[in-house]
């Protein structure tokens, strides 16, 4: 996984709450067995048809901060989302809510997810309004997002932090504990279903 | 200390726990669908790892499979590419694979219980938000993303934070023509499409023992379009009922003993809820979706809302662009909706009972000729049975396609879609733009609901039909 340190870029401001996952990537591409090159998926359908969509204004064209209504990321628990925000070159999503498996993949590809109280969404959302070329730092080594005279700290825990500033996969931290995996599959009920052998309805 | 059953569960599988850390989690059974697992297997593949339990894990093909023509080759060939990779994956790694033309294959939340692998106080996980279905049966099931499939496969495990718990509790007898679709779709309109986030919950009381099988998967299947983690239901006599002699169920002395530890898997008395949410089972209708989210929905008897009225600034604004899109006018009756398509199936309700809810009602009459009708089992052992029982007669003597098993006209990854402008009423259980095909407009409706609308052309409950001549 891409480790997260700190990022700083410019930010688009996505008036919406409750945006699904289906609206960051539409279904049909979801048939790729890749997992990069998901950048002309996202969006897809707003970008098509509505020209005022945020990301079809050449001021937020180059933005790598995503600062995003309530309750992102909701629905289908489709990794490509991720996947497609980070191909089209985003770093960070800001929201005062996530959907939880959105948020879980986030942590698992490198992207930050971070959470501010909706006023200061707000507030952010008026700054990039007023001055598209904001900078907008996203620092996760010292939990806090920094814009202009302004600075807001957010909560991340400790151990997704760490996992993000080492860009560390989960499988590799398992394997440590195979041998607790094994005691565990010591103790399971002899009854419990398995799949093999195939057996006759 | 007292324990409510997610807890029991939960706790009952955690391999370790560690200050800081989240806990690592057993998980009893994997399924795997073709969309969200071939990058896993690369990621297997490029790291020399192999799957740890291949026996815990079943796969089969829903999302892409054509539902006409099954056993041609997808003429899609990027659907068709996804479907052989999984074919390869499962055939290098050692996994069991139910393929288009199985009897096994189908939707992978109907085949798990239809095989008797979902059993009550498994942990089960599938790269798939709709997996919290298998919680009926007293699991801990849950979606995961692509990583965590990975992680899955390789480790059997994966790391978990405790979930918070909430109750969703409806007492009271479900009124005639009432159903599990509409209890769920009340209860996410009341708590909202993420007003469940890091929740699992719970659903009891009175309303919630008295419904089959089917009915439960059909609550519990949607419990992540109010954003919980899971939902789960206590297992009872109707769930042993349901598993017993099923292929993957335990049998003669495993039964008993199994049958013995699943009437533990009850919430103790005393135990706490951090968030509880009651229903009156007796005050609710035919529930139906006018929006863009699962969340924007309201009884058939109310009227399209009107923005303007809305307090909240981000519901007004979501309210608005809803209705944008779904081109409907504050104030317009739901029951005076038309509607194009009606679909009936999905992992919501494509299992036997919906199709026989919907066949009693359509049993001797013609759908409005305007109107298509899609019926899509959930499951080849679906279609098997329905067909068994005549009901695939039912539905093409009304005029309606009778179809093979897949995801169908749920998502848009497979031929059955929406054109742009078109309008469905659909048992399945998302209505985000574009979910059933670009440009398309979705009303989620149970399949009683669904029948009734096929029959008019027109949102209707079946309550309404009296006056439609047979």
């Amino acid at each position: 996984m891409q480790p997260f340190t700190t990022h700083t870029g410019t930010a688009a401001p996505l008036r919406r709450s409750a945006v699904d996952t289906d609206q960051i990537i539409p279904a049909e591409y979801l048939k790729r067995i890749t997992r990069t090159g998901f950048e002309d998926g996202l969006f897809v359908a707003w970008r098509r048809n509505e020209p005022d969509f945020v990301l079809n204004q050449p001021q937020y064209a180059d933005a790598s901060i995503l600062v995003a209504g309530p309750d992102f990321g909701t629905g289908s628990s489709r990794e490509h989302a991720v996947w497609a925000l980070m191909d089209g070159g985003f770093r960070a999503v800001i929201s005062s809510r996530f959907a939880d498996i959105f948020k879980n993949n986030s942590t698992k590809a490198g992207l930050l997810t971070v959470v501010l109280p909706q006023a200061d969404v707000e507030a952010l959302w008026a700054a990039v309004e007023a001055d598209p070329a904001t900078p907008v730092t996203v620092d996760l080594q010292e939990r806090r997002v920094t814009y202009g005279d302004t600075t807001v700290a957010f909560e991340v825990d400790e151990y997704t932090r760490w996992r993000l500033l080492e860009g560390l996969d989960d499988v590799g931290l398992t394997e440590r504990h195979l041998a607790d995996v094994q005691a565990y599959e010591a103790r399971r009920s002899p009854w419990l279903p398995k799949a093999l052998p195939a057996l006759p309805a | 200390m007292p324990k409510t059953l997610a807890e029991k569960v939960y706790d009952a599988h955690v391999v370790r726990s560690a200050e800081g850390e989240p806990d690592l989690l057993y998980i009893d059974l994997h399924l795997v669908h073709e969309v969200t697992s071939p990058q896993a297997f690369d990621g297997l593949r490029a790291a020399g790892r192999t799957v740890r339990r291949p026996d815990l894990t079943m796969a089969t093909e829903d999302h892409n499979v054509p539902t006409l023509d099954i056993l041609a080759p997808i003429a899609d060939p990027v659907s068709r590419a996804q479907v052989e990779a999984l074919r390869t994956n499962a055939a290098e790694f050692g996994i069991r694979l139910a393929p288009m033309g199985d009897r096994d294959q189908g939707i992978v939340h109907v085949i798990g219980p239809q095989l008797g692998l979902t059993q009550p106080g498994m942990t089960i996980v599938c790269g798939d938000s709709h997996t919290s279905t298998h919680g009926a049966f007293g699991a801990l099931a849950f979606g995961i993303g692509t990583s965590e499939v990975e992680h899955v496969l390789a480790t059997q495990t994966l790391p978990q934070y405790r979930p918070r718990q909430m109750a969703v509790t409806v007492e009271g007898r479900l009124p005639e023509g009432v159903s599990a679709k509409d209890v769920i779709l009340a209860v996410i309109a009341r708590i909202g499409t993420n007003g469940a986030a890091g929740h699992v919950i719970e659903y009891r009381g009175s309303a919630i023992e008295a419904l089959s099988m089917e009915a439960r998967m059909t609550i519990c299947n949607m419990s992540i379009e109010a954003g919980a983690r899971a939902g789960l239901i206590a297992p009872d006599q109707t769930t042993f009922d349901f598993l017993r002699g099923r292929p993957h169920a335990p049998q003669g002395a495993d039964w008993d003993a199994a049958v013995e530890h699943w009437r533990t898997l009850r919430t103790d008395e005393g135990a706490a809820f951090d968030t509880e949410v009651v229903l009156d089972a007796a005050e609710l209708t035919p529930f139906v979706t006018w929006g863009t989210n699962p969340g924007q929905g309201l009884p058939i008897g109310e009227s399209v809302p009107d923005p303007a009225a809305m307090t909240d600034e981000n519901e007004r604004r979501a309210a608005e662009q809803a209705l944008a899109y779904m081109g409907l006018t504050p104030g317009t009756p739901l029951r005076e909706i038309e509607v194009d398509t009606v679909f009936l199936g999905s992992c919501t309700n494509g299992r036997i009972e919906d199709l026989r809810t919907a066949a009693a009602l359509l049993r001797g009459k013609r759908i409005d000729a305007s109107t298509r009708m899609l019926v899509v089992p959930g499951s080849v052992g679906v279609k098997l049975q329905a067909e068994a029982e005549g009901l695939d007669r039912v539905f093409t003597e009304a005029g309606a396609e009778w179809r093979g098993a897949g995801c169908s006209m749920c998502l848009g990854m497979n031929p059955d879609q929406l054109q742009p402008g078109e309008r469905s009423a659909s048992t399945s259980n998302r209505n985000f733009q574009g979910r059933q095909g670009k440009g398309g407009r979705t009303h989620l409706v149970s399949p009683s609901v669904a029948a009734a609308t096929a029959l008019t052309g027109k949102l209707t409950a079946p309550a309404d039909l009296a006056d439609v001549a047979p």
